[in-house]
């Protein structure tokens, strides 16, 4: 029997390491990497760890003590505490699989023919073919096992003596962004072809020459301008998200002063919507307040953020903005409306790309729907954080935290993206 | 138990396993190439179309090697009762499968032919329908690899929903034909590509009738199959 050899050593060690890396490649998170490292610790110990040799050992001194058995799970505890389907293969057959596998392939594929268990083509060669010296570790992507249409990654870790570790990694993550990416382009192409038909229509009547007189003819004209500013809007919306994305990984370094910035923000609103600019009221505690900041975003943040106040309150209800500085590092900017307010169940929607509450009026008002996901993308490339609270018929209030520094890149990445992916949206109840 | 009798048992198990890993296998294929050919036909991928085709062979290839097997089988071992279903039933789930090969190859060699795509309306049903028939395969093979008698039986209860889908392709795509007499030629294979998945779906439903039977030792009652009435066969090419 086999004895703690350095070769044998050797490759429980590089299991673990390439079980490890499999996670990291893979793109597994951080729990997935540690159950990924875990797995490698089951192929260290079942390589490390078989019975007694028979024989005495050669040198004594130099046999490092056995470990003691009592300390180690089993191979089974070891197992079984893998998330992903993992099945252990000796020469064709499947020796054990662990409950996440039972769960998706079923349980009576212990003892059964690997083939059995998974009969995709592309996976069928790997997993019964000769073991190969030079490749230890084989992924393939693969769809419908168990499930059709699901989307996995087969890991295959070729160890010792014909034994193989499958192990199969849940890629629908992966699959559901890509989903998304589709669903966007079916949503945009959509958004674009209500107006392009309403404008098509209007000029095959003017074609037609239905509207023979002046005045209906203006209406017409009218409606085909407001429809194809709509259009042009929509674009405009498109292209500074496309732009805000691609530049999310580049934080903001200029300097800018929030006072002017936001006064100008606000004339512009205004006179876009057509309200008068009284109707806000612009506070500050500190006189000088400076952020690090794209300006031409964290202008359209403003924008758009006080023209959906503007839009979705009666007219001469006033709208504050509000910003300060509440930290050795964090400006607070706080935009309030006495408006409609918007009920919880919406809330946690608002920033996806062409969500809207009511979608008919927010259309008729000009509206995208691509709002709030600007201002969200634009708060996650600042590093900052975006709070939406809001009450029916009392008003809402949106609250951003900006950095006054740009952030060192190192330290910032990762953390601050995830944390402003999800920006934490409180229903106010009773707040006021 | 004495010693030989064990050993016969244990080679009569290596045996049945093997076998049961080769159908398993061109299960997997078949059940590919289907989901391949209805891909390429939608997405006019000539690529993937050739390579359904190409892959054939491996399918046929492997009928022989399970043929092969389970006749040695039965010659070697000569077994009984329970084993001798099962070997029998693998073989002739071969069979089947290699015939749901020969529809996918069909379907993927009519691909060609929708390079000047037109809008064909009935068109929009078959994807569905081909969903319907791919989880028939992927199921019955599901049902075959767990000897799942209850799964098997499920299949089998799906496959008249295909038969609505083909009536009503059928009969939407010859309203079409009519109304449209310059697409004849797209929408006449199109009918035969609803046919072929037609048939692949009775095919799932035979595999699970078997599977059910090797599985219980009992028959189920033989379906009367309605489409078959006025239904147009595929034309053999293979
Ligand atoms: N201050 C607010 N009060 C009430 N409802 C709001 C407010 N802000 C946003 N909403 C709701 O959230 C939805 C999404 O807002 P968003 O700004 O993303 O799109 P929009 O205003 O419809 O269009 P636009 O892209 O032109 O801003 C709106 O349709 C509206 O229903
Ligand atoms: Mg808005």
């Amino acid at each position: 029997m086999a004895e703690i050899t350095p070769p044998r050593a050797i490759v429980a060690l590089l299991t673990l390491f390439g079980l490890g890396w499999a996670g990291y490649a893979a793109g597994a998170p951080p729990l997935g990497l540690a159950l990924g490292c875990l797995g490698g610790a089951v192929f260290g110990a079942i390589l490390l760890w078989r019975p007694a040799p028979e024989r005495p050992e050669p040198e004594p001194q130099a046999a490092p003590e056995p470990p003691e058995e009592a300390l180690f799970p089993t191979l089974e505890e070891l197992m079984n505490a893998i998330d992903d389907p993992s099945l252990l293969v000796i020469g064709r057959r499947v020796v054990r699989a662990n409950p996440a596998a039972q769960a998706l392939l079923g349980t009576h594929i212990i003892g059964q023919d690997v083939r059995l268990a998974i009969r995709h083509p592309a996976a069928a060669e790997r997993l019964i073919g000769d073991t190969k010296d030079d490749e230890s570790r084989i992924a393939i992507e693969l769809v419908g096992i168990g499930e059709r249409e699901r989307p996995w990654e087969l890991v295959i870790h070729e160890l010792k003596n014909n034994t193989r570790f499958v192990r199969l990694a849940d890629r629908s993550g992966t699959q559901a962004a890509e989903k998304m990416r589709v669903d966007f382009v079916a949503n945009a192409s959509h958004e674009l072809r209500t107006p392009l038909a309403s404008l098509l229509g209007y000029i095959e009547t003017l074609q037609d020459g239905a509207a023979k007189d002046k005045k209906t003819r203006n209406r017409f004209l009218e409606v085909m301008h407001g429809e194809a500013s709509r259009m042009q809007r929509l674009i405009g919306d498109l292209m500074s998200l496309s732009r805000i994305e691609a530049e999310r990984f580049r934080p903001p370094a200029e300097t800018i002063e929030l006072g002017p910035l936001i006064d100008e923000a606000c004339q512009a609103t205004c006179a876009t919507l057509g309200t008068d600019l009284a109707q806000i009221r612009i506070e500050s505690a500190d006189k000088s307040v400076a952020i690090a900041g794209d300006r031409v975003q964290i202008a359209q943040l403003v924008s758009n953020l006080v023209g959906n106040a503007l839009k979705y309150s009666p007219e001469e209800s006033p709208v504050t903005v509000a910003y300060e500085s509440v930290s050795e590092t964090m400006v607070r900017l706080v935009i309030e409306d006495r408006g409609e307010g918007i009920s919880p169940e919406h809330l946690p929607r608002l920033t996806e790309r062409f969500y809207r509450v009511d979608p008919g009026r927010s259309r008729s008002m000009g509206g995208t729907g691509l709002g709030l996901a600007i201002v969200k993308h634009i708060v996650e490339r600042h590093r900052g954080r975006l709070n939406i609270e809001s009450e029916p018929g009392v008003g809402t209030r949106v609250i951003v935290h900006l950095p006054k520094n740009p952030p060192t890149l190192s330290s910032a990445r990762n953390e601050s993206v995830t944390k402003a992916d999800a920006p934490s949206l409180v229903a106010m109840r009773d707040s006021r | 138990m004495s010693n030989t009798t064990e050993h016969t048992v244990k080679a009569f198990d290596d045996d049945i396993g093997e076998l049961r890993a080769l159908v398993s296998e061109m299960g997997g294929l078949a059940e590919t190439a289907i989901g391949d050919a209805i891909h390429a036909l939608i997405r006019y991928d000539l690529e993937t179309a050739a390579r359904v085709v190409e892959q054939d062979d491996r399918i046929d290839e492997l009928e022989a090697e399970v043929e092969r097997h389970a006749v040695r089988l039965i010659a070697l071992r000569a077994p009984l009762a329970d084993d001798l279903r099962e070997a029998v039933a693998a073989m002739k789930i071969a069979t089947v499968i290699e015939r749901i090969g020969d529809y996918a190859k069909n379907i993927a060699k009519r691909v060609p032919v929708f390079e000047h795509r037109v809008e064909i309306e009935p068109l929009s049903i078959l994807p569905a329908m081909a969903q319907i028939v791919s989880e028939m395969v992927h199921n019955v093979l599901d049902a075959f690899a767990a000897r799942d008698a209850e799964k098997a039986k499920e299949v089998i209860e799906r496959d008249e929903a295909v038969d609505d889908f083909y009536n009503s392709l059928f009969r939407a795509l010859l309203t079409y034909m009519m109304e449209n007499s310059h697409n004849i030629t797209q929408s006449t294979h199109l009918l035969f590509i609803a046919k072929n998945l037609e048939r692949v779906g009775d095919h799932a439903t035979n595999i699970a009738e078997m599977v059910h039977f090797a599985a219980t030792g009992e028959y189920l009652d033989d379906r009367v199959d309605v489409s078959e009435t006025f239904a147009p066969e595929p034309e053999e090419d293979s």
